[in-house]
């Protein structure tokens, strides 16, 4: 059995805290748990924390990048929160970027930023 | 045992009887140093240098890579450093050694013939402890040109807060890859550290931008928005804004002002501050 990711609820949210190195198995319970959870307590946002991971290769990258389309399907929004600047600098380096990822610098943003609207739009 | 006859020769050569030579050899030396050092500082290196050398001789070194010689070139190699932290030439390090030839010319015109040889071959051996001399000092130079090299890089990389939530790197010369990871790295511990959804690059210091900058560039604000924080560019001047036109360089997205005034004007807008200006001011 492995171990799976908790999905927490805080209102209209769902947080879940990456705290250990994931293997592909774990990473795809938590795609089907995670999509489950959006329908089942119809959720607008998510909110992917990965402060504790010090290294993002492109698998994870990928991953990030699935669920975000996933719950953009399920019309939830997603944000990774928490990057460490030397994993952001080993995804530029990677030639990741993350597209239609949004990302906030820690949980307390992540969450403000779903409360407004879509980046996209104000970034203009 | 012919070496051994030679080596012999020159010390005789050396150690002349009733002249204090290390005394002539620093007082031949102090000369170019124009009373930048004390002659009693020098005597002392040098007689240090002259007994070394001696003794070197008198056990049969040949040349200046000989074992032998392993004392005399840790004394030069002090020498050649120090001249050159105290910032002397090359000449005026190289002439320290090569004014022992001046005390001992003398013996061209006094001397016999046999003198007079190993005179020449004491100014060869001379010849390579000073060419040595300029190759320890050059290094010395080099260390400390990297040495302030880093310290420059450290120096040159500030990161500024501007407001809450918003702060700054003002870029002062070239970019190159070393410095685009210094900057990055700093720019986003102080995004973590202070918090801020806001960074401002500007480049109003750097000289010129080329495809390899503008890369680097471009991989730092990708970098930071990774992080959650967005990024504006400032500083871009006409002639650099031409530049990037004509080499095809793509901002995209990337938010671009003129002056660091507009971008942070920008920056405070999308964290929700607005100024207001006061009628009455006193301006």
């Amino acid at each position: 059995m492995t171990e799976r990711v908790p999905i927490l609820r805080i209102g209209e949210v769902l947080v879940v805290s990456i705290q250990f190195d994931l293997e592909d198995q774990t990473v795809l319970h938590l795609q089907e748990d995670l999509a489950e959870q959006i329908v089942a307590r119809s959720a607008r946002g998510v909110i992917i924390d990965i402060t504790a991971l010090e290294i993002v290769d492109s698998f994870v990258g990928r991953m990030l990048a699935t669920i975000a389309d996933v719950s953009r399907m399920l019309d939830a929004r997603t944000v990774v929160v928490g990057m460490r600047p030397a994993v952001a600098i080993t995804l530029v380096e990677l030639g990741l970027s993350l597209g239609g990822v949004d990302t906030a610098l820690d949980l307390e943003k992540g969450l403000a930023r779903l409360r407004r609207p879509a980046r996209s739009a104000d970034r203009v | 045992m012919v070496k051994r006859d030679v080596a012999a020769d020159l010390v005789a050569l050396l150690s002349a009887e009733g002249r204090d030579v290390a005394a002539e050899w620093a007082q031949r030396a102090s000369g170019p140093l124009a009373g930048r050092m004390s002659l009693l500082a020098l005597e002392r290196e040098l007689r240090e240098l002259y007994t070394a050398l001696v003794e070197a001789l008198r056990q049969g070194a040949a040349d200046v890579h000989a074992e032998q010689m392993s004392e005399v070139r840790a004394l030069l190699t002090e020498l050649s450093r120090s001249r050159a932290r105290q910032g002397f030439t090359p000449t005026e390090t190289a002439v320290s050694i090569l004014s022992l030839k001046r005390v001992l010319e003398p013996v061209l015109q006094e001397g016999s013939v046999e003198e007079a040889g190993s005179y020449f071959r004491l100014g060869l051996l001379l010849d390579d402890l000073s060419m040595f001399t300029i190759e320890a000092y050059t290094q010395t130079r080099e260390e400390l040109i990297i040495v302030q090299a880093e310290q420059l890089m450290e120096l040159s990389t500030p990161v500024v807060k501007l407001w809450e939530g918003v702060i700054a790197v003002p870029l002062v010369g070239t970019l190159d890859s070393a410095r685009t990871q210094v900057v990055m790295e700093k720019l986003l511990q102080a995004l973590v550290d202070t918090g801020s959804e806001q960074a401002i690059i500007d480049i109003t210091g750097v000289p010129a931008i080329d495809t390899q900058v503008a890369q680097h560039l471009l991989k730092t604000i990708v970098a930071v928005r990774l992080m959650g924080a967005e990024c504006t560019v400032s500083g871009i001047r006409p002639q650099i804004a031409q530049t990037i036109v004509a080499l095809g360089i793509e901002f995209g997205d990337i938010q671009t002002k003129a002056t660091l005034a507009d971008a942070l004007q920008l920056a405070l807008r999308k964290s929700g501050v607005d100024m207001v200006e006061h009628a009455g001011g006193h301006r």
